[in-house]
């Protein structure tokens, strides 16, 4: 994650996406409008917003797993396994994908071919890549299931993804994304789909995989409790936009932006019941429909004039910015009841 | 001490399939498996699990959309679990479900007033088209909608907007009691914020009961005044909400409250993970189904089922043979104090939503960029 400048040299960098606009076929607005992430070797990095906000899409476009033509990228850059690529006329070369980026979707059954076995679906990411033989693959399938955790790996390479249950499927999805010893993990919504007992399950291997492998990990999320279980640092995204970001402790104690602070006062929370949920107002506008400048405005009760000109996300706090005109609030704003 | 119930379930079991024929095997799934509950009129009451524990299979028990197997629902004393055609449809005025799903649980291809009028069309008949109208608007109004949105489709609406009309088309017959199938989990956090609070002022102000089925434990930790903990098929704890969270007695309540990233919670903290999987309700364990994964098991836990008996308070109950041997501590890790600076911030923020006027001391000249 991008902090200031001095971090952009850092050679434990692993990937660095500066400034992605991307916009879909058809549409007048831009989905992505100007995301920048970093990405460290070692470093979970969550980002973090409500259905919309281009989480998903950030990864997608990353990964060049948009539909071919659906889409335009006016600006863009990925640095990221030794290339340096201009996204708006290349796209992250096929031998990269599943190799040094690996990726994990939310549904681990509608992921896993259903009529393959669970040793030919993880073989064929170590053939393609690595080649040898395909005992060689199956040999490495073991490993990798062995290493997630999964309960006699030599009988379940020859099971297919309907005798396991959710659990099992993702950790067999990991499995697979992590055959070819990948530098960078991105997993987009990974335990949403599982009930709470297995998602501390989940969360606990990427956890110990990262800290044995050193790989790094883009999490995407909409849930503020994994972020704060499993982030180093987050990115708040809404409406395209990145608004807030910095180190967990930060974002988690000292939230600024508008929309940071609503969510987090939206969650209900288990230690401390209030009687009434504050709310975030309103709902996400459609893409058609967004606001130009700060794309919160519209929903922020603290908005004025001033947030037509998109705020500049800078730094408030080390290891710590934020894009709203009107930061900190306890400074620039009162309220009368 | 006696309460006030509007609805009871005694020892109610449900178990789908019939372990087919010599020809074919199917196995019998027991979805629920004798659960005794009673709710409170007034009070909203949570059942909460994992999938597969049977929690909506109970819903639709106690709704009468799908009758017991053995045992028996009281509403209002009288039973229900057998009623057919017109007690039935007098029945359903009384009590009306939330589902979980906006998107499929509305007709694509009705009007918003025709979607909450048709329950007015069935328990309210004598009722004019003119004065239907009028109600439908009323119901709008209600949920926080516009009275002009009668005229609109579902695909018009987004899924917040969505659960509101599903929560109208529930309130049009006047029912007593609602039951809620995971009605806030399809929804963002932020729009999940306000459906919770209409929930709360709907119940408050009709003096509505709410059974409220979810996985969510902040939500129902926020909703309900009692709760009841489900796994594979039985009520493994039960109490107030406060009570159950604050001192859960059952190692599974235990291990469900602590597995749940929380933003209070330090990395890494967690105090167990439950290991393995929940067994499959068709092949359950023998003696205490949660057996298999619990870290305190004993050679009793595998043969004798524990019953539900009361632990310390008023109405806290229990199904664990050892639940006395085992530490009573807080599973859940308290949010840590914000600064003052944090705290004015969150207040700025909840008085600016709840109406107050927002000025800025900073000019546009100044603002910080």
């Amino acid at each position: 994650m991008q902090l200031g400048d001095e971090n952009s040299a850092d050679s434990g960098t692993l990937l660095a996406l500066s400034d992605l606009v991307l916009r879909f076929k058809g549409h007048k607005n831009d989905v992505l409008d100007g995301v920048s992430l970093t990405v460290k070797r070692g470093e979970v990095v969550c980002v973090v917003g409500e259905s919309g906000c281009g989480k998903s899409v950030t990864a997608m476009a990353l990964m060049d797993l948009l539909p071919a033509g659906s889409a335009t990228i006016s600006s863009g850059n990925l640095d990221a396994c030794g290339l340096n690529l201009d996204l708006t006329s290349t796209c992250l070369p096929s031998e990269m994908r599943g190799n040094r980026i690996a990726m994990i979707f939310q549904e681990p059954m509608s992921s896993l071919n259903p009529s393959f076995t669970i040793g030919d679906q993880i073989g064929e990411a170590v053939l393609r890549h690595k080649g040898g033989t395909r005992t060689q693959a199956l040999d490495r399938a073991q490993e990798m299931l062995q290493r997630v955790g999964i309960a006699n790996p030599e009988q379940r390479l020859s099971e297919y993804p309907h005798q396991l249950s959710g659990g099992m499927r993702q950790r067999v999805m990991i499995a697979m994304a992590l055959a070819n010893d990948p530098e960078i993990l991105i997993a987009d919504e990974p335990t949403t789909a599982l009930d709470v007992t297995i998602q501390a399950q989940i969360l606990d291997l990427i956890r110990d995989l990262r800290d044995e492998t050193g790989m790094g990990t883009i999490m995407i999320t909409h849930d503020l409790g994994v972020v704060a279980e499993i982030a180093d640092t987050v990115a708040v995204m809404y409406g395209g936009q990145v608004v807030e970001q910095g180190a967990v402790g930060e974002i988690f104690n000292n939230p600024q932006h508008p929309y940071t602070i609503g969510l987090m006062s939206a969650m209900p929370r288990l230690d401390n019941p209030v009687g009434r949920l504050a709310i975030v107002p309103g709902t996400v506008p459609t893409i058609a429909n967004m606001p130009q400048g700060c794309r919160f405005r519209t929903r922020c009760v603290f908005a004025t004039q001033a947030c037509a000109e998109r705020p500049k996300l800078s730094q408030i706090a080390p290891e710590h910015d934020v894009a709203c005109h009107y930061a900190p609030l306890e400074v620039n704003v009162s309220v009368a009841i | 001490m006696k309460h006030d119930l509007i609805i009871e379930a005694i020892d109610v079991v449900k178990h789908f399939g019939d372990g087919g024929n010599w020809l074919s095997k199917s196995p019998v799934v027991q979805a629920v498996d004798g659960v005794s509950l009673q709710v409170r009129r007034g009070e909203t009451f949570a059942i909460v699990g994992e999938s597969g524990c049977g929690k909506s299979t109970l819903a639709r028990v106690l709704m009468r959309l799908l009758s017991p197997t053995s045992g028996s629902v009281l509403f209002d004393g009288k039973e229900v679990s057998t009623t057919t055609g017109a007690a039935l449809q007098s029945l359903r005025r009384e009590m009306q479900f939330i589902f979980q799903d906006p998107f499929s649980s509305l007709n694509p291809r009705m009007t918003v007033g025709k979607l909450v009028g048709e329950p007015l069309e069935v328990h309210a008949p004598e009722l004019s088209a003119q004065q239907r109208r009028e109600k439908v608007a009323d119901l709008l109004r209600k949920v926080g909608l516009r009275a002009e949105y009668a005229g609109r489709y579902p695909h018009e609406f987004s899924g917040g907007q969505r659960q509101r009309i599903g929560i109208a088309r529930a309130l049009a017959s006047g029912p007593r009691l609602i039951i809620g199938d995971e009605p806030v989990s399809a929804l963002d956090v932020s729009v999940q914020a306000q459906v919770i609070n209409l929930l709360g002022d709907l119940s408050r102000d009709m003096g509505l009961t709410l059974v409220v089925i979810a996985h969510d434990l902040g939500v129902i930790r926020h909703m309900s005044d009692r709760v009841a903990v489900m796994y594979l098929g039985r009520i493994v704890e039960s109490g107030t909400t406060e009570e159950v969270y604050t001192s859960p007695r059952h190692p599974y309540t235990k291990a469900l409250l602590a597995s749940i990233p929380t933003m209070g919670g330090k990395q890494g903290d967690r105090k167990a993970t439950v290991l393995g999987e929940m067994p499959s309700p068709s092949a359950p364990p023998s003696g205490c189904r949660f057996h298999t994964r619990c870290p305190y098991a004993q050679a009793k836990c595998k043969t004798d089922a524990p019953a539900l008996q009361g632990a310390g308070t008023d109405d806290h109950q229990v199904a664990c043979h050892f639940w006395e041997t085992i530490p009573n501590e807080a599973v859940i890790a308290e949010t840590p104090q914000k600064t003052e600076a944090v705290e004015a911030r969150f207040a700025l923020y909840r008085n600016a939503t709840d109406g107050g006027t927002v000025t800025h001391l900073l000019n546009q000249s100044t603002k910080r960029n």
